[in-house]
C-alpha cells in the first residue's frame, strides 16, 4: 500500500491520475454521506462534492514540502494531497488507524509528510497559522510556500483581514485561496456579503488577486502556479478566488432547501469531473469504456477502504491521554 | 535587576543561545515595548528576529502558532492580557490542539507573554488577571512569575519548552528590584517554597506573593509561603506535602471570588486531606466586580496584607476562617 507521500508524488504530470483522484474524492464523499445517513458514523461531516478540481488542482501545483492550512470541509483536500482513503475513512470512523488516531474525526485531517497541517474546524482559524508558517519559511530562507484554504464566508471574519494585512506588510510566501462555493453554512453569499467577487478584497492590502473557475482543474493549476511561483520568488502573497459550488448541504443535517430552483442543476452542468472527462477524452487519454472501468474500479476501491476501516481497532483509553504535551525541549535547554 | 530587566535578560540570553527564537508584538521592536520589556532586543538581534506587528493580536498570535510548527520558537507580547480576548481562538483552539490533532507530529514551541493585573489605575479593561481564560485548556501551560528571579528563570524555561506557554507578567511588578542569578534554573510545574513554616500553608501567585510574605511577617506566626509559579500544570505534590504538615491552607488570589484558580487548590486539598485538616481551607480573593479605577477602590479591590494577616491569625489561633471583607461589611452577596 502506498504512503501519503507516494500518492502525492504520483500525481506529478499524470493527468489520468488527476482524474482518478477526483473520482476517488467523489466516491469517498458519496459513501461517507451514506455511512452518516445510516448511522454507522457519528458526529458531523462536511462534504466537498463538486469541488474536486480545486482540491486536486492545488495538490498538483504545490510541492510536498509546502504546507496547507485547510478547513473542516477537507476530505477532498486530504485525499488530493495524498492521505489514503483508508486513513481518512478510519479517522472519520474514529479508529486507531485514522490520520489523527481517531481523536480528530471528520473535521480534523492531518499528515505532516504531505504538508497537511491539522485542519481547523473554526472559520478563519487556519489563516493566521498559514501566515506564520510562511513567516518561518521566509526567516529560514527556505523556498517553501504556505497555503491558507478557506470558504467564501471566511472572508467576513477578522482573521481573514488581519492575516492578509500581516502577510502583505511582511511580504510572506503565502497564498490565500478562497473556495467560493456560494454558501456560508446555510446562507447564500449575497445575503451576508456586499460583493460577489471576493478576490477584490485584496485591493485593501495592495495584494495581487486572481479569479479562477474552480470547476476547471487546468484553470486552477494555471492560477495557482502563478500565485505560488510569485510567493516562491519572494514577491509576497496572492489572494486566489476559485468559483466553485457545493453540490451538497453544509453538513450532514442540511438538505439545502434554501437553494434557488435550478441553481444546482446549472452548476452540475459544470461538474468538474465531467469537464475533466471531456478534456481528457479530447486529448485521447480517456474513452467512454475507460471511464466506466475507472468508475467501477473506484467503487470497489472505496468499498475496500471502508471495509478495512470497519475492521480496524478502536483507540484504547490511553490514546485520549497521548500527545497533549510533548516532553521534548529546545536543544539549548 | 528590575523585573522588566529580568524579562529582557531572559529574552537576550535565549535569543543568543538559539537562533530560532524570534520575537514580535505591538511596539516591541523600535519602541522597545510600552513597559520597556524589550530594551535592546532590536538593536542586538535585528529586524528579522525582532518585529513590530500591526495591532492584530489574532494574526500575530496565529502567526506564532504557524511559525512554531515550522521550526521557529516565537515569543509574542500581548500588551495587556485583555487583548488576548480577540486572539483566544488562535491560542486555545488552534495552538493548543495541534500536537493532539496531529498524533504528535507537530509541536508548537511558542510563548505568549502578557502583562496582567491591577494596581496602576488602568481601569476595568486593562487591569484584570484573567488566568482562568487559559487555565482550563489542556495543551497549554500557564506560568506566572512573582519576582525578578522567577521572571528570568521561568521565561527561559518557557522559551525552551516545546509546548505553547502562556507567560503572565503582573504589570505592577515590572519596576520591582531583586537579585537575579542567571545560572539558576527553574522548572515549569514546580512550586517554590519561599519560606518554611509549621502552622499554615499560604499559597499565592504573582503579585500576591509579596502581599502574603508581608502578611506572614506581620502576623508573627509560623506560616509556610508557597509561590505556585505554574498554574498549568500546577504542583499538586508540593501543596499536598505542605498542608499535610501544617493542617491549614490559605490561598491568596488577585482574581475575582468566583471561578478562580484557588478553588482548584482548595478542592483538591479538601478531597485529599479532609480528615487531617485542622480547619476549613480558605481563599482570599478580589470581589466579583470589575476592577474599579478610583485609587482607593482599586487598592481595596485586591487582597491586602492586612486581609491575609488577619486570616492567618484567625485560622492558626481559632481554626476558623474569616468571611471576605465585602461580606463582613454587608456590601455584596
Amino acid at each position: 500500500m502506498s504512503t501519503s507521500l507516494e500518492r502525492r508524488e504520483a500525481l506529478k504530470d499524470n493527468e489520468i491520475l488527476w482524474y482518478e483522484r477526483m473520482l476517488e474524492i467523489r466516491e469517498f464523499e458519496k459513501r461517507t454521506n451514506e455511512l452518516f445517513a445510516s448511522g454507522e458514523i457519528r458526529g458531523t461531516t462536511h462534504l466537498c462534492v463538486g469541488q474536486e478540481a480545486l482540491a486536486v488542482g492545488l495538490a498538483t501545483v504545490l510541492e510536498p514540502e509546502d504546507v496547507i492550512a485547510a478547513t473542516y470541509r477537507s476530505h477532498g483536500i486530504a485525499l488530493a494531497f495524498g492521505l489514503t482513503s483508508h486513513s481518512t475513512m478510519a479517522e472519520i470512523m474514529g479508529k486507531a488507524t485514522g490520520c489523527a488516531g481517531g481523536v480528530g474525526g471528520s473535521m480534523h485531517m492531518c499528515d505532516k509528510s504531505i504538508g497537511l497541517l491539522p485542519t481547523s474546524a473554526i472559520i478563519g482559524g487556519g489563516m493566521p497559522v498559514a501566515a506564520g508558517a510562511a513567516l518561518a519559511f521566509q526567516i529560514q530562507n527556505k523556498p517553501q510556500v504556505a497555503v491558507a484554504f478557506f470558504g467564501d464566508a471566511a472572508t467576513n471574519i477578522g482573521a481573514f483581514h488581519e492575516s492578509l494585512n500581516l502577510a502583505a506588510i511582511w511580504k510572506l510566501p503565502v497564498v490565500f485561496v478562497i473556495d467560493n462555493n456560494v454558501y456560508g453554512e446555510y446562507s447564500r453569499i449575497n445575503l451576508t456579503t456586499p460583493i460577489e467577487d471576493l478576490h477584490l478584497r485584496a485591493a485593501s492590502y495592495d495584494m495581487p488577486s486572481i479569479k479562477v473557475d474552480g470547476m476547471d482543474i487546468y484553470a486552477v493549476q494555471e492560477a495557482m502556479t502563478q500565485a505560488v511561483d510569485g510567493a516562491r520568488r519572494g514577491e509576497g502573497p496572492t489572494l486566489v478566488e476559485a468559483k466553485t459550488y457545493r453540490f451538497s448541504g453544509h453538513s450532514r443535517a442540511d438538505q439545502a432547501l434554501y437553494r434557488p430552483a435550478g441553481e444546482l442543476e446549472m452548476w452540475q452542468k459544470k461538474d468538474p469531473i465531467l469537464l475533466t472527462e471531456q478534456a481528457l477524452t479530447k486529448k485521447g487519454l480517456l474513452s467512454e469504456a475507460k471511464i466506466l472501468d475507472m468508475k467501477a474500479a473506484m467503487v470497489e476501491f472505496i468499498d475496500q477502504a471502508i471495509n478495512q476501516a470497519r475492521l480496524d481497532p478502536e483507540p484504547g483509553l490511553e490514546q485520549m491521554f497521548e500527545n497533549i504535551y510533548t516532553a521534548a525541549k529546545a536543544s539549548n535547554a | 535587576m528590575r523585573f522588566r530587566q529580568a524579562i529582557v535578560a531572559a529574552m537576550t540570553d535565549e535569543m543568543k543561545a538559539d537562533e530560532s527564537v524570534i520575537f514580535f508584538g505591538e511596539d516591541v521592536a523600535a519602541a522597545e515595548g510600552p513597559f520597556k520589556t524589550s530594551e535592546g532586543l532590536l538593536e542586538n538581534f535585528g529586524p528579522v528576529r525582532v518585529r513590530d506587528t500591526p495591532i492584530s493580536e489574532m494574526a500575530f498570535t496565529g502567526a506564532a502558532v504557524g511559525a512554531a510548527m515550522m521550526g521557529m520558537r516565537p515569543v509574542i507580547e500581548i500588551m495587556f492580557m485583555e487583548f488576548l480576548g480577540v486572539a483566544l481562538d488562535q491560542l486555545v483552539t488552534e495552538g493548543a490542539k495541534m500536537h493532539y490533532l496531529s498524533k504528535g507530529e507537530f509541536s508548537v514551541p511558542m510563548v505568549v507573554r502578557a502583562s496582567c493585573g491591577s494596581g496602576l489605575g488602568f481601569g476595568s479593561q486593562h487591569s484584570q488577571t484573567l488566568e482562568n481564560w487559559v487555565a482550563a485548556t489542556p495543551g497549554l501551560k500557564v506560568v506566572q512569575p512573582s519576582d525578578p528571579q522567577s521572571a528570568y528563570s521561568l521565561l527561559r524555561a518557557a522559551i525552551q519548552d516545546n509546548n505553547p506557554v502562556m507567560f503572565l507578567e503582573p504589570r505592577i511588578l515590572y519596576a520591582e528590584r531583586g537579585e537575579v542569578d542567571t545560572n539558576l534554573k527553574m522548572e515549569i510545574g514546580r512550586a517554590r517554597v519561599l519560606q518554611e513554616g509549621s502552622d499554615v500553608t499560604v499559597v499565592s501567585l504573582g503579585n500576591m506573593v509579596s502581599v502574603a510574605r508581608k502578611a506572614i511577617k506581620d502576623s508573627g506566626l509560623s506560616a509556610e509561603l508557597i509561590d505556585l509559579a505554574t498554574l498549568v500544570p500546577w504542583d499538586r505534590a508540593a501543596i499536598l506535602e505542605s498542608v499535610k504538615k501544617t493542617g491549614r491552607l490559605i490561598v491568596v488570589e488577585e482574581s475575582p471570588w468566583s471561578g478562580g484558580w484557588g478553588s482548584e487548590i482548595v478542592s483538591f486539598i479538601t478531597t485529599e486531606l479532609f480528615s487531617d485538616l485542622k480547619s476549613a481551607p480558605m481563599r482570599i480573593t478580589a470581589p466579583d466586580v470589575p476592577v474599579p479605577f478610583n485609587g482607593t477602590l482599586e487598592a481595596r479591590y485586591v487582597p491586602t496584607s492586612e486581609d491575609v494577616s488577619a486570616a492567618i491569625t484567625e485560622i492558626v489561633t481559632n481554626n476558623k476562617v474569616l468571611q471576605p471583607w465585602w461580606i463582613q461589611k454587608g456590601l455584596n452577596r
